[in-house]
């Protein structure tokens, strides 16, 4: 199966750390992605631009709604996003526990759908 | 009509081996609950009339699980017409290895051990995962959990459908976690039994009845996880849960009101059920560094083997309290510790540890700590105060048993 695994963290947190300590989390990510390309796991994956980036669409009556920032006020927001490979949601778990923001935040596991032309799982 | 003894048989055989048969028949079938359901009653129906015929197989429970998966295929053929995806599971299912009288004890005593971690999945609700427990691996009806647990009956089934198509959408596998996962994993299926257990011995919700059925089911629960998982903190639950039991004839007086540990007939104890959970306890304890549930049991067990109020060992009973504010520094447990102090060094003391508790934001709103403090005022005979606290007891607390304990005590002050 596929899983989806979305990094959160309060971005407030993670801009109080030093330079340095970024750095050093980001050098431990590329190694997480390096372990699990090399495990077979890692499929996609891309860390994100802080929310003030963001851009929320909606399509509402045909129309299309656009507002700035990311699409809800809390207190953590999505960071980044891994696509993993796994055999069942424990091989995912065990996976998403050494994505090292989980340690400052969360990750949300999430199993990937197909899309097909019908019968397709909601 | 009586049934027959052959009825009465098939009966006694669904009461002891149909949990058993779900557990292997889920695993055969791929993780399939609803179809191991249907072709659990499948094949006891189909036992109805073919043991009337042939007689009773050597091994009902090979019988009942390969009629079952034979039963499920049929099924699965059925309906294949109309969804090509169940044509392809009875083809997978066909096609595995025939299970049979070589699906030997221990695989099936494995198949359970599958089955409680799943239904106690950290990725399902703990309200989910307790109903599901209940249903799937006690076999309670939906109706029973629903009753003891104060919803209407098609809430707690919607509960259990959901979490059953969780299990399958989601991929959460039907095995029992790696040896590394094991720890905290059995840490969510202690807590499922506990809670089961103490919905039932709460009496916050749910007629006597079933309050009592649910007890025992969690002990029952508890006995199985020790036989298939001896592991000290499974040992330790099952103590508390027996030590608290064994209290219950003294617990309640005969209009249904609650009766405090200190003026309880130790009489009506269970005297034998005291002894098997001490003795489990001082297993428990050898087992290692106690864990919170062993340290409870501890707690119980020194209350249950004084033969007076008197006679308690408060010493004891702080120092094993201090043990448990290691484990898990709440703040009901320092309440909890702050009250045997006072029972040891008496009530002042305790109250200058209580005052101190009084600025804790989790603990001003919490009924028991206001009655801990009524009752060590009342004790040094100090009634304004005691009143006082009783009333702010009485304004926040919210199980209507305690709510007439508390009036009782205050009644009686006022006198």
């Amino acid at each position: 199966m596929k899983y989806l695994c979305l990094v959160y963290y309060d971005e407030k947190k993670m801009q109080q750390l030093s330079q340095q300590e970024w750095d050093s989390l980001n050098q431990e990510c590329i190694a997480c992605v390096d372990g699990l390309t090399e495990a077979g796991h890692f499929l996609d994956g891309a860390p994100l631009l802080s929310t003030e980036t963001a851009t929320t669409l909606r399509v509402r009556d045909n129309k299309p709604l656009v507002t700035d920032g990311p699409f809800a006020e809390t207190k953590e927001q999505l960071a980044g996003f891994y696509m993993l490979e796994a055999r069942d949601m424990n091989e995912a778990m065990r996976l998403a526990e050494k994505i090292p923001p989980a340690r400052y935040g969360c990750v949300e596991i999430r199993p990937v759908r197909e899309l097909m032309p019908e019968g397709n799982s909601r | 009509m009586s049934p027959t003894p052959l009825e009465q048989h098939i009966s006694d055989i669904y009461y002891r081996e149909s949990r058993r048969v779900l557990a292997t028949l889920i695993r055969l079938l791929q993780g399939n609950f609803e179809l191991a359901e249907d072709a659990l009653q499948d094949a006891f129906t189909a036992a109805l009339s073919q043991w009337q015929r042939d007689g009773v197989p050597d091994n009902p429970r090979a019988w009942l699980v390969s009629t079952g998966r034979f039963k499920a295929i049929d099924r699965l053929r059925k309906h294949s017409r109309q969804d090509a995806h169940l044509a392809e599971l009875a083809d997978s299912l066909e096609s595995a290895t025939q299970p049979g009288p070589e699906e030997d004890d221990a695989a099936i005593e494995d198949d359970r051990l599958r089955l409680i971690f799943t239904c106690c999945h950290p990725s399902l609700a703990q309200e989910a995962r307790v109903a599901l427990t209940l249903r799937e691996v006690c076999g309670l009806t939906t109706e029973a959990i629903a009753a003891a647990f104060l919803v209407p009956t098609p809430t707690l089934a919607q509960r259990i459908v959901r979490a059953k198509n969780k299990i399958r959408d989601a991929g959460i596998p039907y095995e029992v976690p790696a040896q590394e996962a094991l720890p905290q994993r059995l840490e969510a299926v202690l807590a499922v039994v506990y809670l089961a257990f103490n919905e039932g011995y709460s009496a916050s919700s749910g007629t006597q009845l079933v309050q009592q059925e649910l007890t025992a089911e969690a002990i029952r629960l508890g006995r199985l996880l020790l036989e298939l998982l001896p592991d000290s903190e499974v040992c330790g639950l099952l103590a508390l849960m027996l030590l608290h039991d064994a209290r219950r004839h003294g617990r309640i007086d005969a209009s249904g009101d609650l009766v405090p540990l200190d003026e309880q007939d130790r009489t009506r104890w269970d005297r034998a059920q005291i002894r098997e959970g001490c003795d489990l306890v001082v297993q428990a304890l050898r087992g290692g560094p106690p864990g919170g549930y062993t340290i409870q049991a501890a707690i119980a067990a020194v209350h249950a083997e004084a033969a007076t109020p008197a006679g308690t060992d408060w010493a004891e009973i702080v120092g094993l309290y201090d043990l448990l504010l290691q484990l898990h520094p709440t703040p009901v447990v320092e309440l909890n510790r702050a009250a045997a102090l006072a029972m040891r060094d008496g009530p002042e003391v305790g109250l200058e540890v209580m005052d101190k508790l009084m600025k804790n934001k989790d603990l001003v709103g919490y009924h028991r700590l206001h009655a801990a403090r009524a009752d060590l005022f009342r004790r040094l005979d100090q009634t304004r105060q005691a009143t006082h606290c009783y009333q702010q007891a009485l304004a926040l607390v919210q199980q209507e048993p305690e709510r007439r304990f508390l009036q009782r005590r205050l009644a009686a002050l006022e006198n």
